[in-house]
């Protein structure tokens, strides 16, 4: 008996050994890390196709790559970034923290954690793998438009549906899990309004999660029915409707534009009061701007197709709605610098991607306001201009929080301090890195330079130049955070429990790095840890 | 080398970029009436493509003012209210006056905004009262125009491809001042009458865009849209496919050259003549030397892009012409496979495109070029022959 009791004690106060630790690990913790590091290797992957797709177009004429080949470039590229590296990343932090900062021992549901997160490693291969084919990988653009996709897609368009199928199912198990947990294992005194907003942005975006990702599911669905089973969904000759496609595709696709940032929102409301040593200026006006921004994505997914011959009425309101949602995003900006305002800032590493994401999320909004006046982006649309807004967005928007609350919390989670002098290093360079090669292809669009051509006209070449060498040095740079990650991980100055002095939260109270399960005993959560 | 190196040698120098990087990079715009044609959205050369520009600049100033607030006030606090100079937290938190106001003041501002859009927005969709119809058709990779107008009695149709060489794209030759923005037959339009566009595509989804006209308009298969314009200053005017339609994307460009109305009548009376030659041609017999040039021409036109110029195409995807089945077996089942195209992929079927004269004259090229040799030789009346 005493034998058997023993083991039930090892099973509960650490991890396993070896290979299945990883495997069949239930922990919050251990499939955190998991999903960062696909994360990470999957935005090496994605960046290394980025820094294909610049050394193409790093001069006029095709030198390096079929046009072809640049496509697929360009297609998996997108893919991979966003649901390889982005959302992952997301749930990965989800997964880490969720626990931790509501006062429970783990994640509610920690068998499908397993699950959701194993089924990724085989998508991506999957995805991947295609590129080595005869007939080579998705060539489409991640928006995978029919006809193209379907009529005139490579064969391995089937293990691209699938592949997305597989994505599709691991978001809506993580986004379930994540509801679950904060709805159910807030410790005694965790109200709503008491939680962080790192844990109410993702409980809105798990939400986002679960209304569109099965919109995505039946889009992909409609392409291989298209493709094998001689349906007409998408097909005009069929009496089916190409523009269908991109009524249901920008449906899931503008909530995930919105997946894909309010996490950052998040993280980057953690960060800036702990910096300011301020509380969040305006905490309720925060959840219910990041509620309406919500909301609101459901109700403007047409403003991405405004070339495609919609009626004036559609056009109208499309317009007016994608307008509306500068409000609540411009009241987040405003409360994150009342936040700063007065407050006795210093500049670690967290902060300075904190406030770069700040300035830079606000430009690629200016660019967004300005792409949303439909007579205008008549001239914009399809070309670099709105390259340079998504990437404004995604770059130092969603993937700058990300560096940041990797740098906010690595403390926490490994005991550690990482090297500061490294990681300011890392932060200008990317943050210089970042300005050369997307600042410039504003410039590119107006002038008239389309997206997705491997070549182009002269008057555009300074341009591409200029653009090209600052990916070179964002990419490489990402080298270093990797070095510097790794470093922290093998040792360094010991965080202690609070490893920033004006940090607040649970996760603070917790030794670093706390314990296998994270509260056994829920703590009491009283307004002054909550909201100071 | 690069027109905007100074602004970044700037930002390189200055310590706290992340502030001043927005403000140095809209004051290139501002302080560069010089660079202002490569940096700002061009004018063009039309009333929308006029209003268009207005509103740009319009909201483009509102964001900048917004910026030099936002940034500005952020500036100054990361400046002053930082640890390093000694500074104290102070510990509000709420302030519902100020956020009532930075709520509704920007929704007043976006209101201003709309109300211009929406006036600009009618004017585009007034698609009534035309002078001229044309049919723009997207294909894989090239366009069509057709000239609809009632008034004629025929209707001239032509296909519009990439002029640029092989040799250029390949930077075996010098590129030309219009690289990538050449096409054999470009659009020709009358100067200041009305032009209606209807847009349509043959295969996947393409985009006709002419960014001096203010106009674009996605070409999707199965369905018409509508758009318009009134070009007053005669000239050529360049543009490109702006929807991702296959490998060649980047290389189906579009020139549209207008020309005074009575230019235009001529050059009109012009193409009838064309197509009067071209319906002659389809009665006559050609020598293989004819048929070898003229199928050149068209191969180059229409067959190129995925076959090669060397024909050796792009397999598995774009087959091979070289000894292959197709180009030594039966001649009529080489012209049935160009008429009616491989269902399911993307060997179009070409019986719309080239009449029986060039479909003649291709397939006699494809079957005597690159050494391959069938010994036949293909006239437009085997064609007809084989489509009755």
């Amino acid at each position: 008996m005493s034998a058997i009791i023993h083991e039930h004690d090892d099973h509960h106060h650490g991890p396993a050994y070896g290979i299945t630790r990883w495997l069949f690990t239930t922990n919050h913790k251990d499939i955190g890390t998991l999903y960062l590091w696909l994360s990470l290797i999957m935005f090496f992957v994605g960046g290394v196709m980025a820094l294909l797709v610049r050394t193409e177009l790093f001069q006029p004429g095709l030198q390096f790559m079929s046009p072809d080949f640049f496509n697929q470039m360009t297609t998996n590229h997108g893919l991979i970034m966003i649901f390889g590296a982005v959302m992952p990343a997301f749930v990965g932090l989800a997964n880490w923290m969720v626990p931790m900062m509501i006062g429970a021992p783990d994640m509610a549901l920690p068998r499908l954690n397993n699950l959701s997160f194993w089924i990724l490693p085989f998508a991506f291969l999957m995805m991947i793998a295609t590129l080595f084919m005869e007939a080579g990988g998705p060539n489409f653009g991640w928006t995978f438009y029919p006809p193209l996709s379907t009529t005139y897609a490579p064969d391995t368009v089937t293990f691209f549906v699938f592949a997305v199928h597989m994505m599709g199912a691991s978001s809506i198990m993580g986004a379930i899990n994540i509801i679950v947990t904060i709805l159910n294992m807030r410790a005694p005194g965790m109200t709503l309004m008491r939680m962080p907003l790192f844990i109410w942005t993702w409980l809105i975006t798990a939400y986002l999660l679960l209304a569109v990702m099965p919109v995505l599911a039946g889009a992909v669905t409609m392409v291989l029915f298209d493709v094998h089973f001689g349906t007409s969904f998408f097909n005009a000759g069929g009496g089916g409707d190409p523009v269908m496609f991109q009524h249901i595709f920008w449906f899931f696709g503008h909530p995930e534009v919105y997946i894909l940032i309010l996490p950052a929102f998040g993280i980057i409301s953690q960060i800036i009061p702990t910096f300011a040593r301020k509380p969040l200026f305006g905490y309720k006006s925060m959840v219910y701007a990041v509620a309406s921004i919500a909301i609101l994505s459901f109700i403007v997914w047409a403003h991405h197709m405004f070339t495609v011959g919609m009626p004036i009425a559609g056009q109208l309101f499309f317009m007016y709605t994608t307008m509306l949602i500068a409000v609540p995003t411009g009241v987040k900006v405003f409360n994150w610098i009342a936040t700063m305002w007065r407050g006795s800032m210093t500049f670690e590493t967290p902060m300075l991607f904190a406030i770069a994401f700040v300035v830079l999320f606000t430009i690629g909004g200016f660019s967004g306001l300005m792409l949303a006046i439909t007579p205008a982006d008549f001239q914009y649309h399809d070309t670099y201009f709105v390259v340079a807004h998504f990437h404004y967005v995604l770059v130092p928007g969603a993937i700058f929080a990300i560096i940041a609350g990797v740098y906010y919390w690595l403390p926490k989670w490994c005991g550690h301090m990482y090297d500061e002098t490294l990681g300011k290093l890392h932060f200008w360079l990317s943050f210089i890195g970042v300005n050369i090669t997307f600042f410039p292809q504003h410039f590119s669009g107006l002038a008239g330079m389309p997206r997705r051509i491997p070549d182009y006209a002269l008057q555009f070449a300074d341009f591409n130049m200029l653009s090209s060498i600052g990916s070179y040095i964002f990419g490489f740079s990402q080298l270093l955070f990797l070095f510097i990650v790794v470093k922290a991980i093998r040792g360094g100055i010991a965080a202690g429990e609070r490893a920033w002095d004006g940090a607040h939260g649970l996760e603070w109270t917790l030794p670093s790095p706390p314990p296998y399960h994270s509260f056994t005993h829920p703590p009491r959560v009283t307004e002054a840890e909550a909201h100071s | 080398m690069f027109p905007d190196s100074r602004p970044v040698r700037q930002i390189f120098n200055l310590r706290h970029l992340f502030t001043t990087l927005p403000l140095a990079a809209l004051g290139i715009v501002l302080s560069s009436a010089g660079f202002a044609d490569e940096l700002n959205l061009p004018v063009g050369v039309t009333d929308i493509s006029r209003d268009i520009y207005n509103l740009h600049m319009i909201i483009l100033w509102v964001c900048v003012a917004i910026g030099v607030i936002v940034f500005g006030a952020m500036a100054i606090s990361i400046i002053a209210h930082r640890r390093s100079r000694g500074y104290e937290a102070r510990q509000f938190h709420d302030n519902l006056t100020l956020e009532v106001v930075w709520t509704i003041i920007p929704f007043i501002v976006l209101v201003a905004l709309a109300a211009p859009s929406t006036v600009v927005l009618l004017r585009m969709y007034d698609t009534g009262g035309e002078d001229l119809t044309i049919e723009v058709r997207g294909y894989q990779w090239k366009w069509q125009y057709k000239y609809l107008d009632d008034d004629r009695n025929e209707t001239v149709s032509f296909f519009s491809s990439l002029a640029t060489p092989r040799e250029e794209i390949d930077n075996q030759a010098v590129k030309g001042e219009y690289y990538l923005l050449e096409v054999d037959k470009p659009l020709v339009i009358p100067t200041n009458r009305k032009v209606r566009f209807l847009v349509t595509a043959e295969d996947v989804i393409h985009s006709w865009w002419v960014p001096d006209f203010g106009i674009k308009r996605d070409a999707v298969p199965g369905l018409l849209n509508d758009m318009w314009t009134v070009v007053e200053q005669p000239g050529v005017y360049r543009g490109q496919c702006t929807e991702l339609c296959g490998k060649d994307h980047g290389f189906m460009p579009i020139v549209v050259n207008a020309v005074p109305p009575d230019e235009f009548n001529s050059w009109y009376d012009e193409q009838l003549g064309l197509a009067e030659a071209r319906k002659a041609a389809l009665s006559k017999t050609f020598s293989a030397e004819e048929l070898m040039v003229e199928g050149e021409r068209v191969y180059n036109a229409f067959c190129v892009s995925c076959h090669l110029p060397s024909g050796a195409g792009i397999p598995p995807i774009y087959p091979s012409l070289i000894g292959t089945e197709v180009v030594t077996g039966p001649r009529d089942d080489h012209l049935r496979l160009v008429i009616d195209g491989v269902p399911g992929t993307s060997m179009q079927s070409f019986a719309n495109q080239l009449d029986a004269a060039q479909l003649a004259a291709v397939v006699h090229y494809e079957r005597h070029a690159w050494g391959n040799n069938a010994g036949d030789v293909t006239q437009p009346r085997d064609v007809i022959a084989l489509s009755e």
